[in-house]
């Protein structure tokens, strides 16, 4: 038991999760006989051991900051956004496919509407499941996570079919784009040719947009409201339909930039996708172990990418199949969810002892005066 | 192909794919009964697929026959064994069950390829031997007509989990068990007033959709796959967790719907050989039970009532 106060407390949570994690997945790769200090050595090592291992660390952090504000928007008001693969994944197609049929377009004008594009196509993805929620009261959870179904078919098909055979190599991939990306050259040289490209700026910019959002604006606080209590949301006059859309297409527009710096800024195509993004459930997995705040977010993205990238290095390295990093993160987003659990180990610490908030909380079965009980030494 | 054929053809395959929808629906079932959104069916399915792959992998040698019936009761241990984690979070730990539910769906594929590739160096299995195949209904299968549409070469497990929906409505409307399970996830508190442990029914409500969710993907994995991959499972859990919504939250509604739904995937497979519809670009056929899901859940949502518990905590007062 340790004595902490709430603001302490707040961030010992996800600390906490985050050990109990990485010795769970420590623990599995015991029962199977490899080694988890060499996992984990070798994960740092790659991941942080070199210029380039940081650029590409950093560079997948980045369509995680904005999945993650994607599915942080939804949570707010409280809904569960899990279709960010699919729209991040609309989002790469819509910026990839605008990026290569205005080739000719100097790079300034291409880039904007390219941009636009794909924050459009997560958008509307997005905001399907919004409108069905806001109109016909259907489960958010099942129908974004359908969606992701058809975004992964119907782009598939819309590649193949439906865009121009021009534009691409093979029915499995599409031509590079030549105008319009994310790449920078002094930054690629600085991380010795990692893939890192502006889209981290542009992601910290979002993280501070987002902060702005949700804590300066109307809208952010009517999405709050309705997340919070959606009937007295509407007894002040707030109309939940519009707020369960809006927050939707928002959530949908991050989750679609996620995919935009995907495509723009790592790959510079589009090719064949077998499964939904990753950076979908991982950006949802952020969220959650960020606990919505603006500083988290950054954090556990960071975090989260260190173990992705350095998991490739350790399968290489060690000999370790990739799969346990998905574990650790799986098992860490379970600790962060029983965070009762983990809160036990804390308990509050007692500031002053007549602090009037200690009043209230006392059920009050006094008729006249407030109800105050008298504790040991004095505590009220 | 004459009309005989062709509908034989399309309630076999409807039968086939529905098997694993009518298991894990049963098993949801149960589950939001006592009180317990599970959202984690997907994974639960995942394991259960896993499991019995190798276990039909590894014994198929030695039961012959018997085997995929064998890795079914596999499947259900260790899609029940998993199901725990969310009991435990969900039950006693006051965990939202919407994100316990996912954390099961993000570990699910991700364990079960680590294990692949710990046994067996590779991320995906051989072809298991023994799959159901086709077996004939004793003496309905005699029925001239309809014992050619429906009763040869049929699925097995299908016609089981039919009848299973028959006992499980039984179970969960007729029994004492049922209707101490149903109150907890009505009204927990009232029910914990009369006497009744809220806890120990929610508990054996998650179990038992782990059991038979496990079964659901054992049976996918052994019936239609054939081997386990990442993608062994694509969103049948979720599917399933639909069609018990669209059944009303009973195991004869969520079998029926789950044969729609299986009729739905059974499209993409069988519609090539269907005239009309092999006409159509095959991204419509395979968008389809997913697009379906959202339709019926629109059109249906409205009318259909939840427990009135369901996905609350429920927390003992001292």
């Amino acid at each position: 038991m340790f004595k902490v106060d709430k603001k302490t407390k707040n961030i010992l949570v996800p600390v906490v999760a985050v050990i109990a994690g990485l010795i769970v997945g420590a623990l599995i790769m015991l029962a199977w006989g490899y080694d988890p200090v060499a996992a984990y050595s070798s994960l740092l090592s790659s991941a942080l051991g070199n210029t380039n291992g940081i650029g590409e660390t950093i560079r997948a952090a980045t369509p995680l900051i904005f999945t993650a504000i994607g599915f942080q928007i939804a949570s707010a008001a409280g809904f569960f956004n899990i279709g960010l693969s699919g729209q991040a994944q609309a989002g790469w197609l819509a910026s990839i496919w605008v990026a290569l049929a205005f080739k000719n377009l100097p790079g300034y004008i291409v880039l904007p509407m390219a941009i636009i594009a794909g924050v459009l196509a997560g958008a509307i993805i997005a905001g399907i499941a919004g409108v069905l929620r806001a109109y016909f009261g259907t489960n958010e959870v099942i129908v974004t996570i359908m969606m992701n179904y058809i975004v992964l078919y119907s782009c598939q098909y819309l590649m193949q079919v439906v865009m121009n055979k021009n534009l691409r190599v093979s029915t499995d991939a599409t031509n590079n784009i030549s105008n319009g990306s994310l790449r920078l050259d002094w930054l690629t040289n600085m991380f010795n040719g990692a893939r890192i490209n502006s889209g981290i700026f542009m992601a910290l910019i979002a993280l501070v947009a987002f902060w702005f959002l949700m804590k300066k604006t109307v809208a952010g606080f009517e999405i709050r409201s309705v997340g919070l209590n959606p009937f007295a949301s509407r007894y002040a006059g707030m109309s939940d339909k519009k707020n369960i859309i809006v927050s939707m297409l928002l959530s949908g527009a991050f989750a679609g930039m996620g995919g935009v710096v995907q495509g723009l800024g790592t790959y510079l195509n589009y090719f064949t996708q077998t499964a939904s993004l990753d950076i979908g459930f991982d950006g949802m997995s952020v969220a959650l172990l960020g606990t919505g705040t603006a500083i988290g977010i950054l954090l556990a993205s960071l975090l989260f990418s260190i173990l992705k990238i350095g998991g490739l290095g350790m399968q290489t390295l060690a000999g370790i199949p990739y799969e346990i990093v998905s574990i650790v993160i799986a098992a860490i987003i379970f600790f962060v969810g029983i965070r009762y659990v983990v809160e036990l180990m804390f308990k509050d610490k007692k500031h002053n002892y007549d602090q009037p908030e200690k009043i209230a909380k006392i059920s009050n079965n006094g008729v006249d005066g407030p109800a105050v009980k008298i504790g040991r030494e004095g505590e009220v | 192909m004459n009309l005989t054929t062709m509908l034989a053809l399309i309630v076999s395959s409807t039968l086939t794919y529905s098997a694993p929808l009518i298991f894990t629906a049963l098993g949801g079932t149960f589950s939001e009964h006592s009180g317990i959104v599970n959202v984690g069916l997907e994974g639960i399915m995942t394991i259960g697929a896993f499991a019995s792959v190798v276990f039909n992998l590894t014994f198929a040698k030695d039961f012959g026959s018997m085997t995929p019936w064998l890795g079914l009761l596999v499947g259900g241990v260790a899609g029940l064994l998993f199901s725990i984690l969310h009991a435990v979070a969900t039950v006693s730990w006051r965990a939202d069950h919407i994100i316990s539910g996912t954390v099961l769906n993000l570990m699910a594929a991700p364990l079960g390829v680590f294990l692949i590739k710990a046994i067996y160096d590779k991320g995906q299995t051989d072809n298991i031997s023994a799959t159901f195949g086709y077996w004939n209904v004793p003496v309905l299968s005699n029925i001239p007509f309809i014992g050619k549409i429906f009763f040869q070469d049929t699925s097995a497990p299908a016609w089981l989990a039919i009848i299973l929906a028959f006992v499980l409505a039984w179970v969960l409307y007729k029994t004492r068990f049922g209707l101490r399970l149903r109150s907890a996830g009505e009204n927990p508190k009232a029910a914990d007033t009369m006497g009744i442990n809220v806890y120990k029914m929610r508990y054996t409500g998650v179990l038992i959709s782990g059991f038979l969710g496990g079964i659901g993907g054992a049976v996918f994995a052994q019936a239609i796959s054939a081997n386990f991959s990442v993608s062994t499972i694509v969103g049948q859990g979720f599917m399933s967790l639909a069609a018990l919504i669209f059944g009303k939250w009973n195991p004869i509604g969520a079998m029926l719907s789950s044969l729609f739904f299986g009729f739905a995937q059974s499209l993409s497979i069988i519609g090539a050989q269907l005239p009309g519809i092999s006409a159509l670009p095959s991204v419509y056929l395979q968008i389809a039970p997913y697009v379906l899901t959202i339709i019926v859940l629109v059109v249906f949502f409205g009318k259909a009532v939840a427990p009135a518990a369901d996905g609350q905590n429920y927390i003992k007062s001292k």
